[in-house]
Formats: structure tokens, C-alpha cells, sequence
């Protein structure tokens, strides 16, 4: 990593506190700056100030910062892995995949322990992995990133289709997941967030670790080889990293897309090709984005609320489209 | 012409040491979903050598270099590094051995030449052995030997073809191994930059007494820098040993069904090929 890259962290870190205090300031009443500070720090109970920091906003701020990261860094190592610029978990219908399991789970067997929602979005991701990859490879010319592409975007549109269909025939069930379907930080329970924890920590040291090894994977399978890397171990781990991660965000917030497409290019503008660099750099810059884009949803509309999903998705398409004309 | 003389001698007639091959061949057959490509291969490199496997375009010259490098499993028959099968080591414990610069490399787009040059430590390296001063020497000292430690925090993506190659080669230089395995280097470049590279190559082999051994397109490149070169065809080897000896109008027409006469480099006394470009007189 360059120079100018190391510099960037704890830039970067500092801009998170930032945004984390800022996110937690704004909403329908602001709080001062001071007062989050010191409700964080100095809690008291009978201050009103403290209570809504610390029950209302403080939740919502710690899903964006652990949502945003878990997506970029998923997002990073599938670029990584697959050489693929536009390799992301809800480009390639892994978001959409893990929702419709966890709409079907929840709408028709009544599975809402949250102890399962994270195992189940684990299980759709990785069903739909398989088949967006065997599509792709089926495809003629095999699996390019265009091939990949089209797989999920096709994946995507049959499975919410699924998804648009259950809900017309049960109105009741669906009703309640259908905020959750735009993806959304808003109201989720702190119970879902303690059983995605182990499923992001997991994720995010995994990616960590596997860094290196993307590096030299993003030379090509064989400059991998020739450098000692165990290629087929690596693209499962690497598999199973995004997995986890993908669960995890998508239990806390549902699918939150675009997140993993627009950050680690971000990452790689900044710090360069090095992935020991653009995994944690993503994490931070993923957390930072996704809070500034839940304090838009809340504020630009205010005092309607936009689900921060919609306003990824309005920021992510042209991003997307950008990247098409320039990298493809 | 007295310094060029000594350094086309190979390794051995100038050391005077009859050294065993580092790595070997022995009945390779290597393929693909069923389909056999490299039959039954007996192929030899020797240290301080460069080796030029060279053959009509799909011969199975490329698949069976990478049969070498553990990239490809064989199908049957083994290929040994000082006697043990490369594919049955741990492959890390391998890339601090063995070297591998494979066809047409990509940088990733934004890789500066000090990043690319330093992924050749990966091997070197693990959790708890991080980047030491040991890695700053081998890949400064990588970055020297091919000449392109002015460049060092370019973009890989911003130089020339031939530049770009070096940055290659040294990134493969900086893995320190003593065997090194090139799938044609010099493919896409301009003559004058060919015999840069391979002249490059000849001294890396001398240097340390390395054993080289690269997969070449150019004919008479291969003749002009080879120890020992191997003529394939249809995944079978047609000859093997000292270029003199294999450049041969025979051989040329066994290997690449071409109608040639070779003639002597009045200078080096390595045999040029001139193909036939007449018609042959009925």
C-alpha cells in the first residue's frame, strides 16, 4: 500500500466517529452534539435526551455502521475472488436469494425465532450462489462477468416475483415484511442483531485473513498457483466469508443493494489494488456510507421516513451504469 | 567478443561439473475433461541452463509447462523436482522452490510496480512472519536485477509492454527460487525487446546457477538463448538436447512440418533457421 494510503484510515476512522455522532444527533428531535456524547459516556436515566440516544438512535446507528461493512467487504472480496468488477452480493441475486428464504420462512412457517433468520438468509445466499455460478457457467463462453451478470439479475427477478406472488395471496403475513423487503434499518430488534453477530465477526476476521491470498488471486488463478496460494480452498473460504456476511446484513437490515458494488471501488480509488488495504478500508468506508445515507433517508423527506435501502438503490443504479461503460 | 563467448557457455562446461537435472519429466501425460494433450514425456532442465520448450501453436508445449508447475494434475507419469513429484508438496512450501510466470499476466487495474513486485514474497510470508527486511532486499534486489527500480511506484497499467514483462520477471526474481518457469515471456513484443528480456533470462539462469524453463513462440530467439531446447509436436517430444544438435532441416520439418535449411551465426555459431520460401522444384 502507498503512502498516501496508510494516511487514509485513520482519516477514514475519524470520519466514522463523525458520522456515527451525527447520525445519532439528527432525527426528529435533534440532540447536540454534546448530549450524545455525553449520553454515551455519562449515561443518566432520567434525562429524555440519553433515553432516545441511547434506545432509539444508538441501535439504528450500530446496524448501519455493521450492515454497510459486512456489504462492502462482502462485495470486495467477490470482485477480488472473481476478477469481476461488478461482482456484489445483490448484483448477483445473493440479497434477493437470502430475502425470499427468509420471506418464506417467516410468511408461511411462522419461523421467527431470530436465532434462525441468519441461518436461514445463509441458506438462500448460498442456493443462489450455486445456481446464479452454474447458470453462468452453463452459459456459452462460460462464467464472465457479464454471464454472471445476467444469472442474477434473471435469479433476482424470478425469486421476487415468488416473493410479489406470496405476498398478493397472504396480505396479512407479508404486510409486516414488506418495509424489511426495501431494506431498512429502521425497528429491527436487538435480538436478530445478537444472533447476526457471530455470523458478521466470523465474516469480517475470515475476509481479514483471506486478504492476501485475494490479492494474489486477483493476478490470475495460475500467478496464484506459481505464488503457493491453495486456489480452490481460497475461493471457498472466500465463498463462505461473503456468505456469512450477506446473512448477517440481510437478518439485521434486508437487502441493502448496491452497498458492496459502489464501496470497494471507493476502496481501490484510495487506497489501490492491494487487498490487505481495500477489505478494511471497505469495512470502514461501507459503515460511513451507509450512515450518511440513513441520515438522508430520514432527513430529505422528513418527517417521512425513506427506507435507506430505496436510497441506496437510487444512489447505487447509476454508479452501476457508470461502471458498465467504463470497466466492461 | 571474447565476454560474449563465455557467457553463451553454458553452466556446467564452465563450471566443469556434470550436475543432475533439478527438474524432471518423467512419462508425463497431462490433459484436459479426458482428452490427452501431453503423451508420455520424458523432458530434463538443468541448473545454470535455460531450457526453451518450443512447437507448432497447440502442441501441448504451454499445458505441459504447467503440468510442471502443479497448476495441471498429470494424468499419469510424475514431474519431479529434485527427485519428488511437485504435486504431491505443499504448494506454498513448492512457490519458495519453484516459480511461475504464467502467459499473458493481468495486474489489477492501479497495482503500482513495488506492489506487483512484492506479491513474489507471498510465499515467504504467514501470520505470524509478516513483511521483514529480508523482503525489502529480495524485492529491491528483483527490481535491480530486471532494471525497473526507476518505475517503482508507477502503475503497472501505465508502462510499456516490455517494460510491463520486466515488472513480471521480477516479481517472479523476488520469490527467490531456484527454479523458474515462463510460459512464453515475449510473446506480443518487439523484437529488440524479446532479446532484452531473453537476454534478461540467460542471466538470471547463469546468476546462481538457476535452472530455467520457458515455453518460447520465436524460433530462432530460442536458438540464440537456449542451453537445451525441446521441439514438441502433437504433445509427443520430437528432440531434445544442445541447439546445435536439434536445430536440424530434419527435425524442423518432424516439429513444425517446415521446410528449412539451418545455417551458422557466424558470431555465435548457434544454428539460424531459414525456412524455404520457394516452391519446392517439382
Amino acid at each position: 500500500m502507498t503512502k498516501a494510503g496508510w494516511f487514509s484510515l485513520p482519516v477514514l476512522l475519524g470520519g466514522l466517529v463523525l458520522a456515527f455522532g451525527w447520525h445519532i444527533a439528527v432525527g426528529a428531535k435533534t440532540v447536540p452534539l454534546h448530549v450524545v456524547l455525553e449520553a454515551l459516556v455519562a449515561y443518566d436515566q432520567s434525562n429524555f435526551d440519553h433515553v432516545v440516544v441511547t434506545d432509539l438512535r444508538l441501535p439504528r446507528a450500530v446496524y448501519a455502521v455493521l450492515v454497510g461493512a459486512a456489504l462492502a467487504v462482502a462485495g470486495a472480496l467477490m470482485q477480488g475472488v472473481t476478477r469481476n468488477p461488478l461482482a456484489e452480493p445483490g448484483v448477483l441475486g445473493l440479497l434477493t436469494g437470502a430475502s425470499f428464504v427468509v420471506v418464506m420462512a417467516v410468511g408461511y412457517f411462522r419461523l421467527v425465532d431470530p436465532a434462525f433468520i441468519p441461518l436461514l438468509a445463509a441458506l438462500g445466499a448460498t442456493v443462489t450462489a450455486a445456481l446464479v455460478w452454474g447458470i453462468a457457467a452453463a452459459a456459452p463462453g462460460g462464467s464472465t462477468p457479464l454471464t454472471l451478470v445476467l444469472a442474477g439479475a434473471a435469479i433476482t427477478g424470478f425469486l421476487a416475483a415468488f416473493i410479489s406472488l406470496a405476498h398478493l395471496l397472504d396480505q396479512e403475513s407479508f404486510d409486516r415484511l414488506r418495509v424489511w423487503l426495501t431494506g431498512t434499518l429502521a425497528g429491527r430488534s436487538t435480538d436478530v442483531l445478537i444472533w447476526a453477530l457471530p455470523w458478521l465477526i466470523g465474516g469480517l476476521v475470515l475476509a481479514l485473513l483471506l486478504a492476501p491470498q485475494v490479492t494474489a488471486l486477483a493476478m490470475g488463478d495460475e500467478t496464484a498457483v506459481g505464488l503457493g496460494v491453495d486456489v480452490v480452498r481460497v475461493k471457498l473460504l472466500a465463498m463462505l466469508s461473503v456468505i456469512a456476511l450477506t446473512a448477517a446484513a440481510v437478518a439485521i437490515a434486508g437487502p441493502m443493494a448496491f452497498v458492496g458494488l459502489v464501496i470497494p471501488h471507493v476502496a481501490r480509488i484510495l487506497v489501490g489494488a492491494d487487498y490487505r488495504a481495500i477489505v478494511p478500508v471497505s469495512a470502514v468506508l461501507g459503515a460511513v456510507y451507509l450512515l450518511v445515507v440513513d441520515i438522508a433517508a430520514r432527513m430529505v423527506l422528513a418527517p417521512i421516513e425513506v427506507s435507506t435501502g430505496i436510497v441506496t438503490a437510487l444512489l447505487g443504479a447509476p454508479f452501476f451504469v457508470w461502471l458498465v461503460r467504463a470497466r466492461l | 567478443m571474447k565476454h560474449a563467448k563465455t557467457d553463451i557457455e553454458s553452466f556446467a562446461s564452465r563450471t566443469g561439473t556434470v550436475t543432475a537435472p533439478r527438474l524432471r519429466a518423467d512419462s508425463l501425460c497431462v490433459g484436459y475433461a479426458g482428452t490427452k494433450i501431453v503423451h508420455d514425456v520424458d523432458l530434463e532442465a538443468n541448473p545454470g541452463e535455460v531450457t526453451i520448450l518450443v512447437g507448432p501453436n497447440g502442441c501441448g508445449k504451454s499445458t505441459l509447462l504447467k503440468a510442471m508447475a502443479r497448476v495441471l494434475k498429470p494424468m499419469s507419469g510424475a514431474a519431479l523436482l529434485d527427485g519428488q513429484s511437485v504435486h504431491a508438496m505443499p504448494t506454498r512450501d513448492l512457490a519458495r522452490q519453484l516459480a511461475l510466470l504464467p502467459q499473458g499476466p493481468v495486474a489489477p487495474e492501479g497495482l503500482t510496480v513495488h506492489e506487483l513486485v512484492s506479491q513474489g514474497r507471498f510465499p515467504h510470508q504467514s501470520l505470524t512472519r509478516q513483511w521483514s527486511a529480508d523482503d525489502s532486499r529480495a524485492v529491491t534486489g528483483a527490481m535491480q536485477a530486471a532494471d525497473i527500480i526507476d518505475f517503482s511506484d508507477r502503475r503497472v497499467d501505465s508502462l510499456s509492454g516490455g517494460q510491463r514483462q520486466r515488472c513480471w520477471i521480477a516479481m517472479v526474481l523476488a520469490q527467490e527460487t531456484d527454479v523458474i518457469l515462463l510460459d512464453e515471456p515475449t510473446t506480443f513484443l518487439d523484437l529488440k525487446v524479446q532479446v532484452d528480456v531473453m537476454t534478461l533470462l540467460r542471466k538470471i539462469a547463469r546468476q546462481k546457477g538457476r535452472t530455467l524453463l520457458v515455453v518460447l513462440h520465436e524460433l530462432n530467439i530460442a536458438a540464440m538463448f537456449a542451453d537445451r531446447i525441446v521441439i514438441m509436436r502433437d504433445g509427443r517430444l520430437i528432440a531434445q538436447g544442445a541447439p546445435e544438435r536439434v536445430i536440424t532441416t530434419e527435425n524442423l520439418a518432424a516439429g513444425f512440418g517446415l521446410q528449412a535449411s539451418v545455417i551458422k551465426d557466424p558470431v555465435t555459431g548457434r544454428p539460424v533457421c531459414l525456412p524455404d520460401i520457394t516452391e519446392p522444384a517439382s
